[in-house]
């Protein structure tokens, strides 16, 4: 996966898309301004955080846990706002060297 | 412990992800949502014929496509006709004996101006003819893509940039929501249903049973948008399940005419609920939203009575009955 942007030079002739869903290769995580912190001893591995995100950023780990893809991530908070058990609290981005 | 079984989610649905992460959809987007169950649903055997708007602009910008699936892109006005001359074109290239039948389904998405407004007529056509599509109206109850302009989908009361509050006309919208789930029940058609991603399981079947059954199927879908309704993105699935339990949208299927409730709530939770978590309809008096509280009732006895107080039987009410109606 790439971040780097296009140039008008690296698009096919015609426009054509040569890769179905290269969109996920497209970070959107950049938008976010809070990010969602997970306290794992609380969760009960439901998945309503997996099924509810609407950017398809939470993944289920080997563990069984669901972790977000902070590379897709645009900080909704949708997750932390469904969870019946508070596993998730949403946190203010900080600045930080290579986050942003 | 039972409980927290019951409530394991993800063995009920596919991990296979046909609408790819990284989309530009907004912050907390009800419709990508909406999207991603449907894509779930349907599979890898599908082609999409996708009307401009919202969906269509977050998902297919250059040089990048969210798509895993074909993909065609139409105007507002004519997703129908395309859905229509795709399958026929299937059809006769198998009679011609070009091609062998692979069981291809087909399927149009439109937003509720492509539905409602623009593209009816395509729409009312490709119905009446009888193709064999499902068609799945994502209703963000305005233009949302263009910033915000109402379309006949638009609720009464809702504020938009072409329906403002001013001094003069204090309500916003003045008019009624189009009842687009009627007038596709009108046309006769072996299918109809209402869903919301708030309701995953719900959504996934219908869309399931929209595809098997042979001929035109219409699904109406609720999608919450937090920019255009002024709402903060995290309470998207929230305000998907205060619609459905105020009974301003319910949630029920028309098969072969035959109507079921999908979910049935003994008391209607008041619209106040629903619309104070809103800001396009922070100006509402007291009298106005009473007025839409009697219209609620009103549509919702009716479509009741049409039901005659059944709920849809089967796996789908089986399986999410207990989400459903889970005190949360």
């Amino acid at each position: 996966m790439s971040s780097e942007k296009k140039g008008w030079k690296d698009i096919e002739i015609g426009c054509v898309v040569t890769e179905p869903g290269s969109a996920a290769s497209y970070k959107t995580g950049d938008w976010r301004s809070e990010r969602p912190v997970r306290d794992n001893t609380k969760c009960i591995k439901c998945g309503i955080c997996y099924i509810y995100c609407p950017d398809a950023a939470i993944n289920e780990d080997e563990e069984g846990y669901f972790e977000a893809d902070l590379y897709y991530c645009k900080g909704c908070g949708v997750c932390a706002h469904e969870c019946p058990r508070g596993v998730i609290t949403m946190v203010e981005e900080e600045e930080e060297e290579g986050e942003k | 412990m039972e409980q927290e079984e019951e409530l394991f989610l993800p063995r009920f649905i596919t991990t296979e992800e046909n609408f790819a992460a990284g989309h530009r959809a907004c912050i907390g987007c009800g419709e990508a949502l909406a999207v991603r169950h449907v894509c779930k649903a349907l599979g890898k055997n599908v082609i999409i014929v996708n009307a401009t708007g919202c969906i269509e602009i977050y998902s297919s910008l250059l040089p990048y496509t969210s798509w895993r699936v074909p993909w065609i892109h139409t105007l507002f006005e004519n997703v129908g006709a395309v859905v229509s001359g795709v399958e026929s074109a299937y059809k006769a290239r198998i009679q011609k004996g070009k091609i062998e039948d692979r069981g291809v389904k087909f399927v149009g998405f439109a937003g509720d101006g492509g539905t409602s407004d623009i593209g009816l007529q395509a729409l009312s056509g490709a119905m009446e003819r009888g193709h064999d599509f499902l068609y799945c109206c994502f209703d963000n109850e305005a233009y949302m893509n263009t910033g915000i302009q109402r379309s006949s989908s638009t609720p009464y009361g809702a504020w938009t940039t072409t329906a403002p509050v001013g001094k003069k006309s204090i309500v916003g919208q003045t008019t009624w929501k189009k009842n687009m789930p009627e007038i596709a029940v009108a046309h006769r058609i072996p299918y109809v249903a209402t869903a919301c991603p708030s309701y995953p399981f719900d959504l996934m079947d219908k869309v399931k049973r929209g595809m098997e059954i042979e001929g035109p199927a219409y699904l109406h879908i609720f999608s919450v948008c937090p920019t255009g309704w002024r709402c903060p993105p995290e309470i998207t699935v929230e305000i998907g399940r205060l619609v459905v339990e105020t009974g301003i949208f319910p949630l029920y299927e028309v098969i072969n005419g035959e109507y079921h409730l999908s979910v049935d709530f003994p008391k209607l939770k008041s619209v106040r609920e629903y619309l104070k978590k809103q800001g396009r309809f922070r100006h509402l008096t007291e009298k106005d939203i009473e007025r839409i509280q009697a219209r609620v009732e009103e549509e919702y006895e009716k479509l009741r009575e049409r039901a005659s107080q059944k709920t849809a039987k089967g796996a789908s009410q089986n399986k999410c009955a207990k989400f459903m109606t889970m005190d949360r």
